[in-house]
């Protein structure tokens, strides 16, 4: 489904993304791993559009996107979510998801009717709502939900998109335990619909949703298999300075 | 075009630009390090032109009412930054506009209520008011030649205390990276008023020496200010090397361009159109300079973060 | 309803100054509304767009100068010679902003200002249009109809008409698709991207949108005083749009027309009124310190604080 083909990013003198090539597996949830500064936000950034690749190819359903403008990816099916939360604070979770709905359902170069009385719009973005466990929070303004709650929605902006293919950027990220077991069943739930790119953490988590795992480690990729041979690779071990530890 | 009139239009070009380059380094500064838009910049040039006069009255000597003017100048910019603009740090680039905007309403006002609306006199010290002949044979007005001097001084003291002193590398930290000056222990708050206070120095520096050639009135500050942002857009916002290059830029592309395009015009148009066209083409000269200059460097020639 | 209780009022407004002998607040009144209508066009791309133009004068004041040359040139008619200034005023838009557009943060703010000046010289250099003095018009745009714009009355309810169809207009657009994608893009850009949407497009088209509006204020501003001049397109002007629009409050629907009313009441009572007496030349200062305050302490404007004394 995605492919990267010797892909590279270097700011100044710094190479953060160095000839990165690997293939993520329609259907498949991949986590992509490795220490801190090793380069995977870099990655996702040149995947989904926001920094431009210095050299390299990515290929997103056979089709070349290495040039296309970041809202063209979304349209072709490639959606994201942030690591640091990303929302429309003032706008309800419901206007939030029935926004990322309105994008992907006809021009909305549109000025006369109101989009209130577009219950299709709303409809949809109510049953986005339930999937990611916001059904009885719509009308709360984004920015003041609970910060899990705030990562879901993240997540579900990303999804409202309809994507064929979703990266999440350490959808976790300052989460405890049991809301890091409600994120982990979402993604266990939507495996069935779209395929996963995560960037994560916390390594238990990883574990357990992951099908496969791919580890990076200044900028280089140093590791790309089964999450039990990823956890027994001398060189990922090596690269994490002894046994991965939970966030 | 013949040599002497190239070489006196690249002496005021250098004048121009220098006198720039004074207004556009405190507003450089104050817009890096405290990312704060100052439009009141142009009123502490006015009030530092406006002193500088009636301290020349009043004491008779140029010399005398300068280094007042300059003083008493840096204290209503300090005054200022205290009482108000440190409140506006914090807040976001409309509000920094709209309120400095006030702030020019009211200080246009204070000065008429002050001055009245005539503009005043500012005379260049005695024996500088003639011109004085140049290797070469040319004449050019002495005074401008002061300019020049004075500018150049400036600037290479401006170079000096950036680069060489203690509170030159906080400040251009502070350009660079406010959050991490803070976290070493800078005194922020007082590293502040004294960078406002030094801009509004420089500011009453340029009024004051631009005061005999361009008139002293209120609503000078607004013309100049102008110009001063399109010199740190073009140079840079924070970096004093880019303002430096930035003025000059500036300088002689408008000083250079309103000598001679209307020359070429007339050669290239008939009469009419060469009148309409000359002025009015060198006049945006310098927005077209900026607008290219973003469109190749959006943040401008020398950035001073990152 | 507020709202019917306020177009009653506009509505019976110029009965009533006439019934008093004060025929001149209907023409004051008359140029409040062509601000409203000049501080709604900006509080749609400032407000709601997010987006800093201060270069906003450029489009009132070509509008205004439009009207002005073509009444030189023989055409008064306002249904050719308003349309040119709309559309006039809109191309400058679309120019300035496809290229301003491309800019972010104070770099937009500084861009807009520059082609606002830009534009300014250009006019100013017009010399066969007035250069620095300005133009005059021979009178106000005709109608045809039989109905003659010099009759103040009648001009007062041309403008009121106008006025109240461009807010309806606004309201639609802003209640529509278009209106909610801009405000989730000034809300946050980079998720309106990364949702799909092609953000630069959907600026650019609303800044277009705003500068047409300003563009048709500046069409009735020069009717208004039979005059065009530079000081329109003046980045003083801007700020003072933008004084109005905060003033009554940015973002806020009626933000705007509040604004622009409160602006010009001030600025009449101030100079007109012997309440500062000698002082009344000056009256910029207590506008200056009126705005400060706004800016520092309120900066919800007028339209804000009435919101919140409602809930």
């Amino acid at each position: 489904m995605l492919s990267l083909r010797d892909l590279s990013k270097s700011f100044g003198g710094v190479v953060a993304v160095d000839r990165v090539t690997l293939e993520v597996r329609a259907g498949e949830v991949h986590a992509l791993i490795g220490p801190n500064g090793a380069g995977k936000t870099t990655l996702i950034h040149q995947v989904s559009g926001s920094l431009p690749a210095d050299t390299g190819q990515i290929l997103f359903e056979e089709r070349d996107i290495t040039r296309l403008a970041a809202h063209e990816r979304v349209r072709a099916g490639l959606a994201r979510s942030y690591q640091v939360t990303s929302l429309f604070r003032r706008f309800s979770v419901l206007d939030n998801l029935a926004l990322a709905v309105q994008a992907r359902s006809g021009s909305s170069f549109r000025f006369w009717h109101p989009v209130v009385k577009e219950a299709a719009l709303f409809d949809e973005a109510r049953a986005l709502a339930e999937q990611i466990n916001l059904g009885n929070r719509v009308e709360v303004l984004a920015g003041n939900l609970a910060h899990g709650e705030q990562r879901a929605l993240e997540v579900g902006l990303a999804l409202a998109t309809q994507p064929q293919l979703v990266l999440l950027d350490e959808p976790m990220a300052g989460m405890g335990p049991e809301e890091s077991q409600r994120m982990i069943a979402l993604i266990s739930r939507i495996r069935a619909d779209v395929t996963v790119l995560l960037v994560e953490h916390d390594m238990p988590s990883v574990m357990e949703v992951s099908d496969r795992i791919l580890v990076l480690d200044a900028g280089r990729l140093i590791a790309d298999g089964s999450p039990r041979d990823v956890a027994a690779d001398p060189r990922v071990i090596g690269a994490y300075l002894g046994a991965p530890e939970a966030a | 075009m013949s040599g002497i009139l190239f070489l006196e239009q690249t002496l005021n070009s250098l004048q121009f630009g220098l006198m720039l380059f004074l207004l556009a380094a405190g507003l450089t500064l104050v817009f890096g390090i405290m990312d704060m838009i100052n439009l009141a910049h142009g009123s502490l040039y006015m009030i530092g032109a406006y002193l500088m006069a009636t301290l020349a009255e009043a004491t008779g000597s140029f010399w005398v009412a300068l280094p007042l003017a300059l003083v008493a100048t840096a204290l209503v910019g300090a005054a200022l930054e205290v009482s108000l603009l440190r409140r506006l740090y914090e807040r976001d680039h409309l509000t920094q506009v709209l309120a400095t905007f006030a702030v020019i309403l009211i200080a246009n006002e204070v000065v008429r209520m002050i001055w009245g609306n005539q503009s005043l006199m500012l005379n260049p010290p005695a024996g500088l008011t003639g011109p004085v002949t140049l290797p070469g044979g040319m004449q050019y007005a002495s005074y401008r030649l002061l300019i020049i001097g004075v500018g150049a001084a400036v600037a290479v003291c401006l170079y000096l205390l950036v680069t060489r002193t203690r509170m030159g590398m906080l400040v251009r930290a502070g350009a660079s990276n406010r959050e991490m000056a803070v976290a070493m222990g800078v005194n922020i708050r007082r590293l502040f008023t004294i960078v406002f206070a030094l801009g509004a120095a420089l500011c009453a520096l340029a009024g004051a020496m631009l005061g005999p050639i361009l008139a002293v009135q209120v609503g000078m500050g607004e013309n100049i200010l102008i110009l001063a942002f399109v010199v740190i857009v073009i140079g840079g916002i924070g970096s004093i090397r880019g303002a430096f290059v930035g003025a000059l830029l500036v300088g002689l592309v408008d000083t250079m361009g309103r000598a001679l395009l209307p020359i070429a015009f007339a050669k290239l148009f008939s009469p009419p159109v060469a009148s309409n066209l000359g002025p009015s083409v060198s006049s945006i000269l310098i927005y077209v300079l900026m607008a290219a200059v973003l469109f190749l460097r959006p943040q401008g020639l020398f950035p001073a973060r990152g | 309803m507020r709202i019917l209780l306020v177009a009653l009022v506009a509505a019976a407004f110029p009965w009533a100054m006439h019934a008093l002998g004060q025929d001149f607040y209907t023409s004051f009144a008359t140029r409040v509304l062509i601000y409203a209508m000049a501080a709604a066009s900006l509080n749609l791309v400032l407000g709601y767009g997010g987006m800093v133009s201060f270069g906003h004068a450029a489009f009132f004041g070509a509008g205004a100068y439009i009207v002005a040359i073509l009444a030189a040139e023989g055409i008064t008619s306002l249904w050719i010679a308003w349309p040119v200034a709309v559309a006039v005023a809109a191309l400058a838009a679309l120019v300035i902003g496809a290229i301003s557009l491309r800019t972010r943060g104070v770099y937009f703010i500084m861009i807009t200002l520059a082609f606002a000046q830009m534009m300014y010289y250009v006019f100013v250099s017009l010399k066969a249009y007035g250069g620095d003095d300005g133009l005059s018009l021979p009178g106000r745009s005709s109608i045809g109809l039989g109905v003659s714009l010099s009759n103040d009355f009648v001009w007062y309810y041309i403008v009121l008409a106008l006025l109240a169809l461009v807010l309806f207009l606004l309201h639609r657009l802003l209640d529509a698709r278009f209106g909610r994608v801009i405000e989730a893009i000034r809300e946050n850009e980079t998720r309106a991207t990364a949702i799909g949407y092609p953000v630069y497009r959907y600026q650019l088209l609303c800044f277009v949108i705003s500068g047409a509006i300003a563009g048709l204020a500046g069409a009735l501003i020069a009717n208004q005083t039979s005059y065009a001049g530079p000081t329109l397109l003046h980045w003083v002007q801007s700020g003072t749009l933008m004084i109005m629009v905060i003033l009554g409050g940015v973002g806020r629907f009626w933000g705007g027309p509040i604004g622009a009313a409160v602006l010009l009441v001030l600025e009449e009572v101030f100079s007109a009124s012997p309440l500062l007496g000698p002082y009344a030349l000056h009256w910029q200062l207590p506008v200056g310190l009126i705005l400060l305050a706004v800016v520092l302490f309120a900066p919800q404007g007028l339209a804000g604080a009435l919101a919140k004394r409602s809930q």
